[in-house]
Order: C-alpha cells, then sequence, then structure tokens
C-alpha cells in the first residue's frame, strides 16, 4: 500500500513538472513550429491530469479540443502565413527581437509574488470540501439523466450552455465578418484520401456513441460535438468543399439551430412551469437528449466551420 | 498536503508562467499559447480544488464549468489567430505597435 501510494506520488509530480516544463517551453522557444507542437503536447499532457483529477469528461473534452483541435488551428494559422507571403517564408516565424524590457526582471518578480500569494492563499482553503456534489447528488434523480457532470450542463446550469452556444456562434459570425483568408492549396495525398474514407464513418459513429452514453457516463455534447468537428478538419484538409448548395441556407441552419432550439426550449419551460430552462422531471431525459443531439450537430459544424476561416459564400464570390 | 493541493500549486504556476509570457513576448501567436496556457492553469485550479472530496465522486459544477470554458477558449483563440493573420497581412509584423505609434 505503501509503495503504491510513493508511486502515485511520484507520477503525480513528474506530470506536474512535465506540465510546467512543457508550457515553459512553449512559450519561450525561439521556434514558433516547436513552440505549437509543444502546447499540442502539454493539451495531451492536461488531458491526462484531468484522468488522474476523476475528470474524465474534461479529459475527453481537451483531448478532443484542447490538443486536437486548437493544435489543427495554430498549425493551420502558420501554414497560412505562408501563403501570405509570396517567397514562402512565414512571416509569423520571423524571429522578433525580444522586446527592449528593461524591466523584465522587475515583471519576474511581481509574478513570484503573485504566485506565491496566489499558492498561500490555495493552501489555507480546508482541505476537505464537498462543494455542491451533494446538492447534484440529492437531485440527480430529478434531472433525467445519470452522469452528473451532464445533469448540471445541460439542466442545473443550462443557462451557462445557452450563452456558451450564443458565444460560438458570435466568435464565427466574427471570423466571417473579418472577410477571407488566404486558403491552403488543397493537397493531393492518395493516402490522407484513404485515410478520410476510413476515418470519417468512424469517427461519426463515435461521436453517436459519445452522445448517447453521455447521459450516463463520460461524454455529451461537447464531446460529440468536437468529434464531429474532427471528422470536418479532416474534410477541408482533404481538400473537400461543401457543396455550394448546402453552402447558404442549409449550412446557417445547422448552425444556429443548436441556440435555436435551446431558446426554443427555454420560452417552453418559461411558459409552462414560470421558470426558465426548468425541465418537467418526467420530460427532462428526452429534452436533454433533443438539445444535445442539435447541440452536437452546431457544435461540430460550428468548430470546423472556425477551421475553415472564410464564410464559404463569400469564397465563391472572390 | 494531497493530490488536490499539489495539482492546485501546478495550475497557479502555470497561470503564472502565461501571464510572464503575455507581458514579455512581443509576438502575438505566442501571445495566445500564453493565454491559452493561463486558461489551462485556472481549469487546473478549479478541478484540483473539487477533487478535495476525499474517495467520493468529485464536484461536478467545475466540471461543467471547465468543459463551458475549454470550448469557448477554442472559439476565442480561432478568433485571435484570425485577426492575427489579418494583421500579419496588412502590416506585415505579427506584433502590436509601441504606443504612440512611432
Amino acid at each position: 500500500m505503501e509503495a503504491l501510494s510513493l508511486l502515485q506520488w511520484s507520477f503525480d509530480g513528474l506530470l506536474g513538472l512535465s506540465l510546467l516544463w512543457l508550457a515553459w517551453q512553449a512559450l519561450v522557444c525561439t521556434d514558433l513550429f516547436k513552440a505549437v507542437v509543444l502546447f499540442i503536447a502539454f493539451g495531451l499532457l492536461m488531458a491526462l491530469t484531468w484522468v488522474r483529477l476523476a475528470a474524465p469528461d474534461i479529459a475527453l473534452a481537451e483531448a478532443a479540443i484542447g490538443a486536437g483541435l486548437t493544435g489543427a488551428l495554430l498549425l493551420s494559422a502558420l501554414a497560412r502565413s505562408r501563403v501570405i507571403q509570396a517567397n514562402g517564408e512565414s512571416l509569423l516565424n520571423v524571429p522578433l527581437a525580444a522586446r527592449k524590457l528593461q524591466f523584465r526582471w522587475l515583471v519576474a518578480i511581481i509574478l513570484l509574488i503573485v504566485a506565491a500569494g496566489l499558492g498561500y492563499a490555495v493552501l489555507g482553503l480546508p482541505p476537505e470540501a464537498a462543494g455542491l456534489s451533494t446538492e447534484v447528488a440529492a437531485n440527480l434523480t430529478l434531472s433525467g439523466v445519470g452522469n452528473p457532470v451532464t445533469a448540471v450542463l445541460l439542466n442545473f446550469r443550462a443557462y451557462d450552455t445557452l450563452l456558451e452556444m450564443a458565444v460560438l456562434l458570435l466568435a464565427l459570425l466574427a471570423v466571417w465578418s473579418l472577410g477571407g483568408l488566404p486558403q491552403r492549396e488543397a493537397v493531393t495525398d492518395p493516402v490522407l484520401d484513404s485515410l478520410v474514407r476510413l476515418l470519417i464513418p468512424v469517427l461519426i459513429l463515435v461521436s453517436a456513441y459519445l452522445l448517447w452514453v453521455g447521459a450516463d457516463a463520460p461524454g455529451g455534447a461537447f464531446q460529440a460535438g468536437s468529434v464531429l468537428s474532427a471528422a470536418g478538419v479532416l474534410l477541408l484538409l482533404a481538400g473537400w468543399r461543401l457543396p455550394l448548395r448546402l453552402a447558404q441556407r442549409p449550412l446557417r441552419f445547422a448552425l444556429v439551430a443548436g441556440t435555436g432550439t435551446f431558446i426554443a426550449i427555454a420560452v417552453l419551460t418559461l411558459i409552462s412551469t414560470g421558470r426558465l430552462l426548468e425541465y418537467p422531471p418526467a420530460q427532462a431525459g428526452t429534452l436533454i437528449l433533443i438539445l444535445e443531439a442539435v447541440a452536437t450537430i452546431s457544435i461540430g459544424v460550428t468548430l470546423a466551420a472556425l477551421f475553415q476561416g472564410a464564410s464559404p459564400v463569400h469564397k465563391e464570390k472572390q | 498536503m494531497n493530490v488536490a493541493f499539489l495539482y492546485t500549486l501546478v495550475g497557479v504556476g502555470l497561470f503564472c508562467l502565461g501571464l510572464y509570457a503575455l507581458i514579455v513576448q512581443a509576438h502575438l501567436l505566442r501571445k495566445i499559447l500564453a493565454f491559452n496556457i493561463m486558461g489551462s492553469g485556472i481549469f487546473l485550479v478549479l478541478v484540483a480544488l473539487a477533487k478535495r472530496s476525499g474517495n467520493a465522486i468529485p464536484d461536478p459544477v467545475p466540471h461543467a464549468m471547465v468543459i463551458t470554458g475549454i470550448v469557448v477558449a477554442v472559439s476565442a483563440t480561432a478568433l485571435a489567430l484570425t485577426l492575427i493573420l489579418k494583421l500579419t497581412t496588412e502590416t506585415g509584423k505579427a506584433e502590436l505597435p509601441d504606443e504612440g505609434g512611432e
């Protein structure tokens, strides 16, 4: 028993040190491409950390979004910046002269004091605290789902999730309104093509599974949506583009469906129960499944559209 | 001192490393990385403190908040990257001009 706990302690210590070291390297190493790759590795170690902290729902989201999609976005930005400059030298990758901060050491000292203060503050917290877990556990049977995290996301604090869907939509609108970006030249790679053909059905299946299982086990709309967006990103990388007849209304409908359904259900519950997003316990499970299914599609399409950057209609006009 | 506090301190460390790089580094892409690492640090503090329940299931409310936070962070990152690419196309630089605009 003692040996096991020693092993766990050394694992946790090593994981924590690796996180700090990777973060530091990603922030200071001179090559930006290397920095991005280190950041992706950092995301994967974060996913492992979530598992150690008994948060498998976050681990799934982090692996798909934090490491996967953010990494793809960063790498794609580096690739696009090469297109911006004709001679192939990436503008983003030009090492800037380190800013002439004479007070760099002063910043470091102030932040060390901040770190010490924050550390002192968190160590002063009581070592045992149940938080809201007893309340959640007491009301779980009324929520319509068995996974406490899904219950919080889609029932107890569904308002947060409604606003979050709106934030996603807003981010995409802002990106679209900035106009077109230089597109990557489509690569024709037979290996990528066959890989995409194999992976897309699997990814769609995994996404549907995560959506369904999220009611009672780790998973849910965000994880399912991010796996769906990974399928979209793969398709875009392989050179597939949305057919123009789908790029107008059907695409927009898919983008706003999640927020729209959320608002519709919010209004319905406001009329029937008098409270925003308070579902009648008997129908809660069904309502949550409907919300999650629509939200999954919207999240997946929105994240893939964020990866693509410019609006497909905009591109056609150019 | 238990596992929860170990990871809380790592979270504080990540936040401060990210804040340092955000102030010191001029390159905007590096600032985005710094901002994401600061966010990861905050998420880690939230979730590690939720683990203080001992052997019982951890508090699911911070878990749900962090999942929401991860999705918001990725959409903000996508917007910020688009802004940087636009700025780089316009000015040829991936940094903000110094105040006073010389």
